[in-house]
């Protein structure tokens, strides 16, 4: 109810500050943007592809590469949502009142972070709309589109949940949107590494890119490592964030 | 119910690196007590609340909120505090009505209650005609009282203002002062300060704290005893020669302020006031002021906190 509570009033001031609608509009218009090119692409194959066996579909043309990119665009953009979650309280010293009331260290992470969850939801629901626009005219493999969402979701779960922690360390929202996005590029790219590298190291070191866990799942591959892989890193940062809040008020 | 201490702090001390803030600091808050927290800035008084409403992590010693411990069990003790910080915690995006409403909803109060408790809070602190107005457009006086609405909507027994009367105008500051004795008659208050008249008038104990440690805790009632000796000042057109004042019986010292203003120092409880205006009135001294020099905490203050050995 608490932790409802929390999310609900987080939720409300992102909307109650101008930051929340452009973010929505700009990732609108550029998604909207990449999601027509696409629909060219595919104008330009249809002719080929109808000669094929077993060509590829629209989702596979234009869903996966749409959400690919969106997950590149909200990397982008995740850091400027979550990097006030706590800096933000700690430098307004807004942060007492909560650590003040008859609340868990527990409650307010999870609150939090549940209120940026459902602005990513709408951001997300945004994105489905126009994959789903295409109805108009054709038919869509729900099963890969399904997929491909649930992996833009489970993604941004991720992106979320680092923000929120890197946000629990400072007081500058700047400092904390720069150290975000640097840890979440950082794992994006790190299987690059892998690639020249071989051996045990590069297989660990791939496995941990969250770029890798994605993958499959655009191109309509469920598997559950891949949905653990997310569930344990989204976690490991909620709890590193509750750790960090409670390490202020118990004695070490 | 026989246990009447609200706030126990037993050996509290903070250090930030090596530099220690509060050091060793044991007291009390009993139920109906108003208690002001003196101290020159610097002195710890902030760390001090912030440890005492949990925003903070004692480095040793404990801290019990109604026998309750606020380290071992935060959800428990908090519930029983409200704490106003040096800077009130507004959410300045929103309406005082909303921030409340968020406020009585952390503090657990039942949702068919939260109503009546948002009334109630800006009922006591003069904010019905401000509740639908944004806090950010809100004068500072007006944000000092939603911040103390926030600290007192769930009727906790313990209430905790750092500082509640800066950047108030005078009208206001009257206001929040009894406003506090108010409270102070059902809750513990704790007033952090270092406006001296401030304690005077609306606290019953007072503490004052300086470099991190407890140096006076006493009643403001019991101030008085606490300055050895007392004076008085004459006014007299016609001023006698001084050592003719300094003969009569109590007075031990004199000194002059002004041509006709003179400063008598006497010993312990007997004010030589009545004798003077009578030998005044007798000798043609024509006496136009006498007044006391009130037993002040001030130099109580000045005295503990300025006890630097003088330069030779």
């Amino acid at each position: 109810m608490i932790i409802f509570n929390i999310a609900m009033r987080e939720l409300r001031s992102m909307f109650l500050s101008p930051l929340a609608w452009s973010i929505l509009g700009v990732v609108q218009f550029i998604l909207g943007y990449m999601f027509l090119t696409q629909i060219d692409t595919f104008m330009m194959v249809q002719p080929r592809l109808a000669g094929m066996e077993g060509a590829p579909g629209i989702t596979d043309i234009i869903v996966a590469p749409l959400l690919g990119n969106a997950a590149i665009v909200l990397l982008l953009i995740v850091p400027l949502i979550t990097m006030r979650l706590v800096s933000d309280e700690r430098r307004s010293q807004t942060l007492s009142l909560l650590m003040s009331a008859p609340v868990s260290m527990t409650e307010i992470v999870i609150g939090k972070y549940l209120g940026v969850l459902g602005f990513l939801f709408i951001i997300l629901i945004m994105i489905a709309l126009m994959p789903l626009s295409l109805l108009i005219g054709g038919e869509l493999d729900f099963g890969k589109f399904l997929s491909c969402l649930l992996g833009l979701a489970l993604l941004l779960g991720g992106f979320a949940a680092v923000g929120l922690f890197m946000s629990t360390l400072t007081a500058q929202p700047t400092v904390a949107a720069v150290s975000t996005f640097g840890v979440l590029l950082l794992l994006w790219i790190i299987d690059w590494a892998a690639a020249s590298g071989n051996g045990g190291t590069a297989t660990v070191i791939s496995y941990i890119s969250m770029l890798r866990h994605y993958e499959p799942l655009l191109k309509g591959v469920f598997n559950s490592t891949d949905i653990a892989y997310y569930l344990l890193f989204i976690t490991t940062f909620l709890v590193f964030s509750i750790r960090r809040l409670d390490s202020e008020r118990l004695q070490h | 119910m026989s246990n009447n201490i609200l706030i126990k702090a037993e050996k509290l001390s903070r250090f930030y690196g090596d530099n220690c803030a509060v050091d060793d600091i044991n007291f009390e808050l009993k139920r109906g007590d108003v208690l002001g927290f003196l101290g020159p800035n610097g002195a710890g008084k902030t760390t001090t609340m912030r440890m005492l409403s949990g925003n903070l992590a004692p480095s040793s010693g404990q801290i019990f909120i109604n026998g309750i411990d606020i380290v071992e069990n935060p959800k428990q003790a908090k519930a029983e505090l409200g704490y106003l910080p040096e800077q009130p915690p507004l959410y300045k995006e929103l309406t005082v009505n909303e921030y409340l409403n968020y406020c009585a909803q952390i503090n657990r109060i039942k949702r068919n209650e939260i109503k009546k408790a948002v009334d109630n809070a800006k009922d006591r602190c003069g904010l019905v005609e401000m509740e639908n107005r944004l806090i950010n457009n809100l004068s500072k006086g007006f944000q000092q009282r939603v911040g103390i609405a926030q600290a007192i909507i769930h009727s906790p027994a313990i209430i905790i203002l750092d500082e509640p009367t800066v950047g108030l105008d005078p009208i206001q500051i009257r206001e929040i002062r009894n406003l506090i004795k108010e409270l102070g008659q059902e809750h513990g208050v704790i007033l952090s300060t270092h406006i001296l008249p401030e304690v005077q008038a609306t606290c019953n104990r007072v503490q004052i704290i300086n470099k991190g440690k407890l140096v006076f805790n006493d009643e403001v009632a019991n101030l008085s005893r606490q300055v050895k000796s007392s004076s008085l000042v004459i006014g007299l057109h016609q001023p006698p020669d001084l050592s003719e004042i300094e003969k009569l019986p109590g007075i031990t010292s004199i000194e002059r302020l002004e041509e006709t203003r003179l400063r008598c120092y006497y010993g312990d409880n007997a004010s030589p006031a009545e004798l003077l205006a009578e030998k005044a009135a007798q000798n043609n001294w024509k006496l136009y002021e006498l007044t006391p020099d009130l037993v002040s905490l001030e130099k109580i203050f000045v005295d503990l906190t300025c006890k630097e050995p003088p330069v030779k």
